[in-house]
């Protein structure tokens, strides 16, 4: 017995190592280009070929920059001015829609569910050219409309799925107890369904957010200046603190300052996506 | 507080399967009804349709007699709890439970002052501002219930309440359910598959199979006066035995024992010469145990035992015997309607635990022929029911006293007739709510069944 006991414990020492190995590769792997960028943002301009990972002088002197520019200052605004507004109505839209299709049955519900899968598969870039003709000809070119109704249109398939899956998990008896209690529809809805797929709502308004937030192939196909130029297709466009130097370090300093608001969305969210919001309303 | 009447309901699904088909059925104000029968046997259906829940395909459904069919759950002014409690996981347990008057608008005061008093009834005052994910099971079920009280409801209806909960918890708050009901004397229909809540709860007890009614009757009187072969050998633990009984020159040839036909069983029969009888385990007795009396009345005859079970409060014997294949047939059906399974044709013996028969022994038994239920095998009706006991419920158990008188009770001709099928035209008169303490009170050893009646003579 005690035999036995000492040959499994190298055994697991050795897959607990692995594992953390392993670990430690990833974070590595993930992390490395984050760190680079930063690492960039803090030199000065004319530092970035130190062939050092760490800047010779530290400085703050990009971010100054990117933040007197209006490229970058009008793009930001855009940013968070479209993306926010297509999270909400592709969230919206998207509860609504997968509320309809986990609960009720309709003909076409399949087609419908099948449709937006073949959507969320569509090779977007396909579409670029088309949409350029059609938002001229409509003008929707170079407005905030012109791009929250194809970030909508893209991440609705995706926040369907993500909800309607949440939506199956909650019993139906959470819905018909409220109904017996008393509840028109509407009010069981959101009374009681609503707060209970919370945890969805959040990842599938992560979601949609990010996919405005970071697209680079529409915003920089669909705007022409700084009225709907959202900060990734901005950072292309980027020129430095003067035009004799290359722009790097400050495309840097951009790009943290885009990147951390996604961080913060994550590090205060992750908590409410993976809560079990659900844990107790049946037998458990 | 209302009636619940049903008139010819049914519900036909997409596919065209009638889940509940054809019943009828009259609650009383006040009154404790249970449904009850194996899975799928459309009881859950039939309560979600009184709740509104479930579409109703055709009949009538009247709720203090006003017609609720088009009605939304909201518009019913009933409550229900759910077998999984469907409790609001977001909300406190004050929350949860004042849910229902918050939608009607009720004042905070009076919220608080109701809460609190449901809280108070079901001793959840301490966990009000819990939340349900915190509670144990039995805590959650009595927040679920706390939901179901705290508004003057029509009725309650339960669908499986006690299910999730583990066996001990279950009898506690059986018997909680049971005080509740009777202190605030609301109409109540009650789901279950477990034939132990079904008896103990029910003022009447409504028994399904595939979505027909089969008997509506008084625990009591299911138990001992089982319309047909399902009822009988659904209501009973362990259950009712059922053996081959062939006929023969005015002779029941049961396995191990004859008696000769009782006449108004022979009159029934006509050619058919294979019954099956059914014969309840704690019928049976040790006839060394038997008193001299008692042993008159019955048979004795000689047995192998295969196996014994020793339980303390009482012993079961298992005696195998071989059964023709038709009838072997007849009883695998039944069986798997009953959600059980036929290993083997045996017998169960219920035996004084004093008993000194042991496994592998011959033992001797003893037998009350009058007892014994006979069943046609091709339609499943008891041929040996006591018409009395059709009688309206009430009156049939308050008169137990009186019982041994054998003429028959002027019970309507229809409803001795209603063999399977929807039965309840004359129990659903019975003015019920007086037939649970009356058959309490008529609770002595022996049946109300007058053995007169059943008696070869």
């Amino acid at each position: 017995m005690t035999g036995s006991a000492t040959a499994t414990r190298p055994k697991q020492r050795r897959q607990r190592s692995i594992s953390v190995g392993g670990a430690i590769l990833i974070v590595v792997y993930t992390m490395l280009p984050i760190a680079w960028i930063l690492s960039l943002s803090l030199k000065s301009p004319g530092d970035l070929t130190n062939k050092k990972f760490l800047p010779s002088h530290w400085t703050l002197a990009n971010y100054r920059t990117v933040f007197k520019t209006s490229l970058f200052t009008d793009a930001l605004r855009n940013s968070i001015g479209i993306s926010l507004i297509a999270t909400v109505i592709g969230v919206v839209v998207a509860t609504f829609a997968a509320y309809a299709i986990a609960r009720l049955d309709f003909p076409g519900k399949r087609v419908i569910l099948s449709l937006a899968l073949a959507i969320a598969i569509f090779p977007q870039v396909a579409l670029l050219g088309s949409l350029f003709s059609m938002w001229r000809a409509v003008k929707l070119y170079d407005t905030w409309p012109g791009l929250i109704i194809p970030y909508v249109s893209f991440t609705l398939p995706l926040s369907i799925w993500v909800l309607s899956a949440f939506f199956r998990e909650i019993p139906w008896e959470m819905e018909q107890a409220a109904q017996v209690d008393g509840a028109t529809a509407w009010q069981a809805f959101t009374k009681a369904i609503v707060p209970l797929a919370a945890p969805g709502v959040f990842t599938t308004a992560i979601i949609a957010f990010f996919a405005a937030w970071q697209d680079f192939a529409f915003a920089i196909t669909l705007t022409s200046t700084n009225r709907a130029r959202t900060v990734p297709a901005a950072l292309a466009f980027f020129t430095g603190a003067s035009q004799f130097q290359q722009p790097t370090t400050a495309i840097a300093a951009g790009a943290i300052v885009v990147t951390v608001p996604i961080i913060i969305l994550v590090l205060v969210f992750q908590r409410r996506i993976v809560a079990g919001l659900t844990a107790g309303a049946v037998k458990g | 507080m209302a009636p619940i009447t049903m008139n010819h309901i049914t519900k036909v699904y997409g596919d065209g399967y009638p889940a509940v088909n054809d019943v009828s059925l009259e609650i009383a104000d006040g009154e404790f009804m249970i449904l009850v029968g194996p899975s799928g046997c459309g009881k859950s259906t039939l309560l979600r349709m009184i709740v509104g829940l479930e579409d109703i395909s055709s009949g009538d459904m009247l709720i203090g007699g006003e017609r609720v069919n088009e009605k939304a759950p909201r518009d019913r002014n009933l409550s229900m709890v759910f077998q999984n409690y469907a409790l609001y996981p977001h909300l406190t347990v004050y929350e949860n439970i004042a849910f229902p008057l918050r939608l009607k608008g009720v004042s905070d005061d009076e919220i608080k002052r109701r809460v609190e008093e449901a809280a108070t009834t079901l001793e959840l005052t301490e966990h009000l501002q819990r939340k349900p994910s915190q509670l144990s099971g039995g805590q959650r079920q009595r927040v679920a219930m706390g939901r179901a009280i705290v508004r003057q409801a029509s009725a309650f209806l339960f669908d499986e309440p006690l299910s999730n909960l583990d066996a001990k918890l279950r009898g506690q708050m059986r018997t909680e359910i049971l005080r509740l009901q009777r202190r605030l004397d609301t109409t109540t229909v009650y789901v279950t598959h477990d034939q132990t809540e079904a008896m103990t709860l029910g003022d009447r007890v409504a028994v399904m199979r595939k979505g027909v009614l089969q008997q509506v009757a008084s625990p009591r009187e299911l138990y001992e006066q089982p319309l047909n072969l399902f009822v009988a050998g659904f209501i009973g633990s362990p259950p009712m035995n059922f053996l081959p009984a062939a006929i023969e020159d005015n002779q029941v040839k049961l396995p191990f024992l004859s008696y000769p036909l009782p006449r108004e069983v022979a009159a029934q029969i006509g050619d058919s010469d294979l019954l099956i009888a059914g014969i309840r385990p704690e019928h049976f007795a040790d006839s060394s145990l038997v008193d001299e009396h008692k042993r008159d009345r019955g048979t004795t005859f000689e047995v192998k035992v295969d196996v014994t079970e020793w339980l303390g409060s009482q012993q079961y014997a298992y005696v195998p015997f071989e059964a023709p294949e038709e009838i072997n047939r007849h009883l695998a059906e039944l069986q798997q309607e009953l959600d059980g399974e036929q290993m083997r044709t045996q017998m169960i013996v219920s035996l004084d635990p004093a008993s000194r028969i042991r496994d592998g022994a011959k033992a001797e038994l003893w037998l009350d022929p009058s007892r014994v239920h006979l069943f046609d095998p091709r339609t499943g009706k008891n041929l040996t029911r006591d018409a009395k006991a059709e009688a309206p419920a009430a009156t049939a158990t308050s008169s137990a006293s009186g019982s041994a008188s054998s003429a028959p009770a002027p019970a309507p001709a229809s409803s001795s007739a209603a063999a399977s099928s929807t039965a309840p035209a004359s129990s659903a008169a019975a003015p019920a709510p007086a037939s649970a303490p009356a058959s309490g009170s008529a609770g002595s050893a022996e049946p109300p069944a007058p053995d007169g009646s059943l008696r070869p003579t």
